[in-house]
């Protein structure tokens, strides 16, 4: 038996389900909003105007939705194989180290269009060698992955605190972080983009490295569906019993979805590095990491679905800093309470409302078909 | 009309383009046993899971007691007196008996309570019925038989007065299924409703009152047992006659492809497993291994296709050695012209999720002809499971359907037709007819004789005696890991059956 409930159409299932989800909770933020003591109207009309309301908001949007689309491959691709990731963020962070010294090394004597492939080379590197050593341990060792990308994330941590303040920091700088790149670590702004739409980008971030990102994600949906090594992960994933049956090694599946896994959160560098602040800060990840995981989770560990999610949590993110921004009695912890329940109710609490709406399909189609029946009779 | 337990009228069901029942009437008489058989896929299990509540029909009523009901999920069937044990079992794998009997119908918030006052009712169920289990065992720990049993007394203690059974004894040995009709027996002494879907004619005429066949979702008749034969009802089946012996010439046995010697294996626990066992099997020869489930069998046949380590012993395969005690390579071995076909389709043989395509190149994926460099060659694989399902007729046709949603005899067709039809040297199978019907059990065994007589070395496990009996050139017989006697295929049952439990054996190892 595989499900109990009956398989519902198509745009119930990838439509429907999420928008009610999605409704709900919102929903339960505007009680939130309103138990303060605020306006939860007025919070979503700064919500929605925030994210949308002009060409540089919806850049910002897009520039946070960027970096969540790295975050949420790279959490889908480990959750393919069965592989619990929670070490994007570190992942991340250390995949930094990549873009950083590309941009450190070229930037003033090259051009971005050849530093850019560098340092995607870099990041993922970088991003890529932070996750093989758990997957390593996992595959080796049988250390738990969950237990050590977790472990890991505190080490990249302290490691990246290290490198900005004694290593990668100039000489004679007070503040944690390198020093600012030329114009060859500056990526271009998707400016020409947005004025297709009639929209000006104004100051915000939005720069190539989106294009990028949907590279990955078409990347992703290739690698996954298309390639023997996809194969081989989505066995092991769904049954790793079957998977020895077919001889496919796990521990070499382990390592090389962690690897695999870890660039891509490392890519996730380049977005505010190269793309926002032309030098690397401390804490430039700033919990995307863990933010992929709700990604993946929302959008189904597909590229198609992870998309979606990353923009709609570019939206909570941009339109958030909004509400907070101007309507003081919500504080940015609100905004983050918020966040946490579209992560509620659309990750975890994904199956709450599915049997409810199965039976009332069910029931349906039962009257549908019962009217055709008294017609035909 | 009062005698009617269960009565269905023009119950219609569709998946997609899939018709699995069409306008089905049903009636069954209070206290009887009624079979319901039919060829995999007709849609026997989706007529019951409407009546349990799993799916809704699209159309139809459902009279219980003759009331009209509307059974809207599981819970409605239970309050209607509707109990299921299903095709696959629904157990919590590390509860207890008592847990698993419990769980959902724990009647007081204090758990306690509840379960002092459920191991009484256990116990009285247990007596009532001669459905002996130790409360306290956990469910992992039970062979299925057992397991089967705690899934009976959980319909009884949730007070079920109709009870269906959907292929209740395809993992059973012969000495369980006897169990378990015994039950059934004593069940229906009590005035209890049992509905038993079998693809085992010969269960249907032993035990059933009335039988009604299905066949491509529709029901097609209903005799009194008494009334009818095994032929007919074969032929109702599959819509034509079915040869219920298979017909095979005389075996010309060639060099040794498979050479076990002293084989050991041992559980994680450190049981042994299986014990110091040695067998060949030549080119052209089906040997066949029969014994109680749980004597060491699948066990041997993991530790050959390299999916268990095994503690000592060595394996020739075409006359090159297999390291079964060190790095073992399923893969290679495949590609060395080893098939497996493993027991337990479910877990090792098939990955439900994925769609029927994918599943026909399972262990496979590596062949050139799937794939352009790292990539999957979707329309070469497609293509190539299009084939085998025409070739082993696998229903529905269609390559892209989750295998999940094939019914249990076709997802068995799915992983013969991937192993057998690479033409491997050595074909191990594990329970190749397990909840397979007739007209296929007979499509099966055709090919697996082919295999053989083309040269092949087939090596069976079967908890199914009479399967062992017709195909085998050389039965051997294992119990508690050992294997205790070598047969002709001409042995009676009975001499068979005490090697099996183990009574002559140790008289021969003494001599
Ligand atoms: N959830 C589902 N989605 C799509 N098709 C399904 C689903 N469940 C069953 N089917 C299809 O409905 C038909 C009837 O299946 P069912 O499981 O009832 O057969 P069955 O008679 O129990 O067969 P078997 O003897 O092999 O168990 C099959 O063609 C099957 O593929
Ligand atoms: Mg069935």
């Amino acid at each position: 038996m595989s499900t109990p409930y009956a398989k519902l159409p198509g745009w119930v299932e990838y439509g429907l389900i999420p928008l009610i989800n999605l409704a709900v909770a919102f929903l339960v933020a505007g009680l939130v909003v309103l138990l303060v003591g605020e306006n939860p109207f007025e919070a979503a009309y700064h919500l929605i105007n925030g994210a949308f309301g002009r060409g540089e908001y919806i850049g910002f949007t897009l520039y946070y939705a960027t970096t969540f689309i790295f975050t949420g491959l790279a959490v889908a691709v480990a959750f393919h194989a069965g592989l619990f990731n929670i070490g994007g963020e570190g992942q991340a962070y250390v995949g930094g180290i990549g873009v950083a010294l590309a941009c450190l090394w070229l930037d003033q004597t090259l051009p971005w269009y050849v530093v850019f492939p560098l340092a995607i080379l870099g990041s993922v590197f970088f991003g890529a060698l932070w996750a093989f050593l758990p997957g390593w341990l996992q595959a080796k060792r049988g250390s738990h992955i969950v237990i050590t990308t977790i472990m890991f994330n505190f080490i990249a941590s302290s490691l990246m605190v290290y490198l900005l303040t004694r290593v990668l920091k100039p000489l004679g700088s007070m503040a944690p972080q390198t020093r600012n790149f030329a114009e060859g670590g500056q990526l271009p702004k998707l400016d020409w983009l947005l004025s297709i739409f009639g929209l000006d980008v104004g100051t915000a971030p939005f720069n190539i490295s989106f294009l990028l990102a949907l590279a990955a994600a078409f990347g992703v949906w290739v690698l996954i569906w298309r390639t023997k090594l996809g194969y081989e992960m989505r066995t092991m994933g769904h049954s790793p019993s079957a998977a020895r049956y077919a001889g496919i090694r796990e521990s070499r599946i382990t390592v090389i979805t962690m690897m695999i896994s870890g660039g891509l959160a490392g890519m996730m560098a380049l977005n505010p590095i190269m793309g926002e602040q032309f030098r690397m800060q401390l804490d430039f990840v700033q919990g995307a990491g863990f933010v992929g995981i709700a990604v993946a989770l929302m959008g189904r560990s597909h590229p198609g679905g992870i998309i979606p999610a990353a923009i709609l949590f570019g939206v909570l993110y941009q339109g958030g800093a909004e509400i907070a921004f101007e309507m003081p009695s919500i504080s940015r912890d609100m905004i983050v309470i918020i966040q946490g329940l579209v992560i509620l109710f659309a990750g975890a609490l994904e199956n709450m409302f599915r049997p409810a709406i199965t039976r009332a399909f069910a029931m349906r189609g039962q009257r549908a078909a019962a009217v055709v029946q008294t017609k035909g009779a | 009309m009062d005698n009617i337990a269960i009565e269905l009228r023009g119950i219609d069901k569709s998946f997609g383009p899939v018709h699995a029942n069409n306008d089905i009437n049903l009636k069954v008489r209070k206290g009887t046993i009624h079979g319901i058989i039919g060829e995999n896929g007709a849609g026997k299990s989706t007529l019951m899971s409407i009546l349990y509540g799993f799916y809704q029909a699209d159309r139809g009523e459902i009279f219980v007691d003759g009331k009209e009901v509307a059974i809207r999920d599981p819970n409605t069937a239970i309050s209607v007196g509707i109990g299921m044990v299903h095709q696959h079992f629904m157990l919590v794998e590390n509860f207890t008996v008592l847990e698993n009997v419990m769980l959902g119908a724990e009647d007081s918030q204090i758990l306690n309570k509840g379960i002092a006052k459920a191991r009484q009712e256990l116990k009285g169920l247990e007596k009532e019925y001669a459905l002996e289990v130790n409360p306290d065992a956990l469910i992992e720990e039970l062979p299925v038989g057992l397991q089967q049993r705690v899934e009976i007394l959980k319909a009884l203690y949730r007070r079920a007065d109709i009870l269906i059974l959907d292929e209740p004894t395809g993992v059973l040995t012969p000495a369980e299924a006897d169990h378990l009709f015994r039950i059934l027996g004593q069940l229906k002494a009590q005035g209890k409703t049992i509905i038993l879907i079998t693809h085992k004619l010969r269960e249907i005429m032993a035990i059933t009152d009335e039988v009604s066949v299905m066949r491509r979702g529709e029901m097609v008749a209903t005799r009194t047992t008494r009334e009818t034969s095994v032929e007919e009802l074969a032929e109702l089946m599959v819509g034509r006659r079915v040869l219920l012996r298979v017909e095979k010439g005389e075996a010309s046995p060639g060099d040794v492809k498979l050479a076990v010697e002293g084989l050991t294996v041992k559980d994680s626990r450190g049981v042994t497993m299986v014990d110091d066992v040695s067998l060949e099997v030549r080119a052209g020869e089906i040997v066949g291994i029969a014994g109680v489930a749980g004597n060491g069998q699948s066990e041997l046949l993991e530790a050959i296709a390299g999916i268990r380590k095994a503690t000592s012993g060595t394996v020739l395969l075409n006359g090159q050695s297999v390291d079964v005690t060190g790095h073992r390579d399923p893969a290679e071995l495949r590609a060395r012209g080893l098939a497996h076909v493993p027991e337990d389709r479910h877990h090792v043989g098939l990955v439900l999720k994925f769609e029927e395509s994918e599943n026909a190149i399972l262990g496979y994926h590596n062949d050139p002809r799937y794939l352009n460099g790292v990539f999957l060659d979707i329309d070469a694989i497609r293509k190539d499971a299009e084939e085998k399902i025409a070739k082993y007729d696998i229903r529905p046709p269609n390559a892209r359907l989750k295998t999940a949603n094939f019914s249990g005899g076709n997802q068995q067709k799915i992983v013969l037709a991937r192993e057998m039809e690479r033409g491997p040297d050595v074909l191990i199978i594990g329970q190749p007819t397990r909840g397979v019907d007739v007209g296929a059990i007979e499509f099966i065994h055709k090919r697996i004789i082919e295999m053989r007589d083309q040269g092949k070395a087939v090596l069976l496990v079967s908890v199914e005696l009479d399967e062992i009996r017709s195909l085998s050139d050389r039965i051997l017989v294992m119990f508690a890991g050992r294997v205790v006697g070598e047969r002709s295929p001409e042995a009676t049952e009975g001499e068979l059956g005490l090697l099996m439990a183990g009574v002559e054996g140790r008289k021969e190892a003494a001599e």
